[in-house]
């Protein structure tokens, strides 16, 4: 089996690496009307603003919508849950829910999430997320 | 655009399609072209415009030893052909090139000379998706029904009614890859591929080839073939990560093509007589429905359970089996043009009696762009 697809870092990225590293999990917001975004990128794609910063997401979600993805990926045992969130900051991102069954049972649309990071190697560690805790079992 | 300014005068399929492992992929192009040209009694010296997607246009201009003045390599996934019909009539309006061919051609099943590429590439995609797993079109391109179902009301039964229809469809054409009636339970009870989806909610993988040939409609009446006129079209492009549409319930290039197509063509959604709806998922014609305004909300899946869709219904639907029954080599555009051209010239083996005007709508990558285009057999000018 192929080795799990990993991210490649580049200079626009770096900040959000270098923070899933440090456990942190980063956007980015631009200065002119506070438009937060994801992905990385050097300039607001709301208003083509430049003038951004770097901010530090609360770390809570919802569940978006997901499938259970049944078919071979590498480095993934099926099943697996394959899943969208959306983010306290309003972006969405792509995910895998962790410390659950694969199972609809145990998924729910809209239950809280709460960020957490998967090591996949010393320069990667990706932002991944689990019920929040004591919301549900 | 003007309504009606260019006609398709030629258009084929491969002469095999499904598993044809003793051509290349490169080699289905030409197959494809080389028989559309003969469909209008052309010849490869008299073209002088080529578009294509997924090759590499130069790649494919020198295998068939053209001398284009106009070239279009837009590749937006599978929809590109019914973008590269909107570029030519573009062109051929411009007077770029007086005679153009878009060729498509895919290995998808035996992998005969497919180029190694990840499935539309996209550096965010690379690097924000892929890593969850979220590799093959099962595992994108369905992400956003779960959601669809919570807010519109959309049914497991009705995703399923979607394959059952256009089996009936499929059984009208002998060049379709499945052909034996399924019911709503065979869909439930198949293979599980990417929960909700199973087997039979999701496409075929298949060999296959297509080409089209189009000129100035004031040429067209010197072919042998009935001209298809193209009375409109739109395209759009949103995103190439499925996380990052704007609305899971609905696709914004859906939205903006549709609108494009049926404005430029001075139509109305009554005017439609057939209809092909890019399905390489069983949800896709639901969202086509909805977002080219055919139907209300959360209407699409009923309008197909109810019927409306199937042979003898008011608004015929992905005629040939569409991509969950016909042909789909990957990038599935094509195909639905064939089926639309052949409606418009009356020749289809599920022929819908009297149809005037047909829409061929088209989704590339996975939501990531839409193509839309209006034909009709009426001469506009």
């Amino acid at each position: 089996m192929a080795d799990r697809a990993l991210p490649t870092i580049t200079p626009e990225t770096t900040h959000f690496w270098d923070g899933a590293k440090a456990g942190e999990l980063r956007l980015q917001r631009c200065t002119p009307h506070g438009h937060v975004y994801f992905p990385p990128r050097f300039f607001c794609p709301r208003c083509g603003s430049r003038d951004i910063a770097v901010i530090k997401a609360s770390g809570r979600a919802k569940l978006h919508s997901y499938i259970i993805n049944h078919m071979k990926a590498p480095g993934f045992t099926p099943p697996f849950v394959v899943a969208v969130v959306e983010l306290e900051e309003g972006v969405k991102m792509m995910a895998n829910i962790l410390g659950v069954e694969p199972s609809h049972d145990a998924l729910e649309l809209d239950m809280p999430l709460e960020v957490t990071f998967e090591a996949l190697s010393d320069e990667i560690s990706l932002p991944q997320w689990r019920p929040a805790q004591g919301a549900g079992e | 655009m003007t309504p009606g300014s260019v006609a398709i005068v030629g258009a084929a399929e491969s002469t095999e399609m499904g598993k044809v492992p003793h051509l290349s992929q490169l080699s289905l192009h030409a197959d494809a072209a080389l028989n559309a040209l003969d469909d209008c009694g052309l010849t490869l010296a008299d073209v002088d415009g080529l578009a294509t997607a997924g090759q590499d246009a130069a790649d494919v201009v020198q295998h068939l030893g053209l001398h284009p003045t106009w070239v279009d390599g837009t590749s937006v996934g599978g929809c590109s052909f019914m973008v590269h019909v909107r570029h030519a009539v573009a062109a051929l309006e411009a007077g770029l090139c007086t005679t153009a061919l878009i060729t498509h051609g895919e290995s998808g099943r035996s992998q005969v000379g497919r180029l190694m590429r990840a499935i539309f590439p996209s550096a965010n995609q690379m690097n924000f998706e892929a890593p969850y797993g979220v590799t093959l079109p099962p595992s994108r391109f369905t992400l956003p029904v779960l959601r669809m179902m919570k807010e519109t009301g959309l049914t497991l039964e009705q995703l399923a009614t979607v394959a059952v229809v256009q089996r009936e469809w499929a059984a009208f054409h002998p060049r379709a890859s499945f052909r034996d009636p399924i019911t709503v339970d065979d869909v439930l009870s198949s293979k599980m591929i990417a929960d909700p989806f199973r087997l039979l909610m999701c496409c075929l993988v298949t060999d296959a080839g297509g080409a089209l040939v189009l000129t100035k409609a004031d040429r067209a009446r010197d072919f042998p073939t009935r001209p298809v006129y193209v009375r409109g079209a739109g395209e759009s492009a949103e995103t190439a990560m499925v996380s990052q549409m704007e609305d899971f319930t609905s696709s914004r290039a859906f939205r903006v093509s549709g609108k494009l197509a049926f404005e430029s063509a001075g139509i109305t959604h009554a005017d439609v007589d057939h209809l092909m709806i890019y399905d390489a998922f069983a949800h896709l014609p639901i969202y086509g429905l909805e977002d080219l305004g055919f139907v209300g909300r959360g209407e699409g899946g009923p309008f197909i359970a109810e019927g409306h869709t199937r042979p003898g219904g008011r608004l015929p639907l992905n005629t040939n089996g569409g991509g969950l029954s016909y042909q789909h080599s990957g990038m599935y555009g094509m195909f639905a043009l064939q089926e639309s051209v052949r409606q418009m010239r009356g020749v289809s083996p599920a022929q819908v009696p009297g149809a005037k005007i047909s829409v061929a709508h088209g989704v590339g990558g996975m939501f990531h762009a839409a193509g839309t285009v209006v034909l009709t057999n009426e001469a506009q000018l």
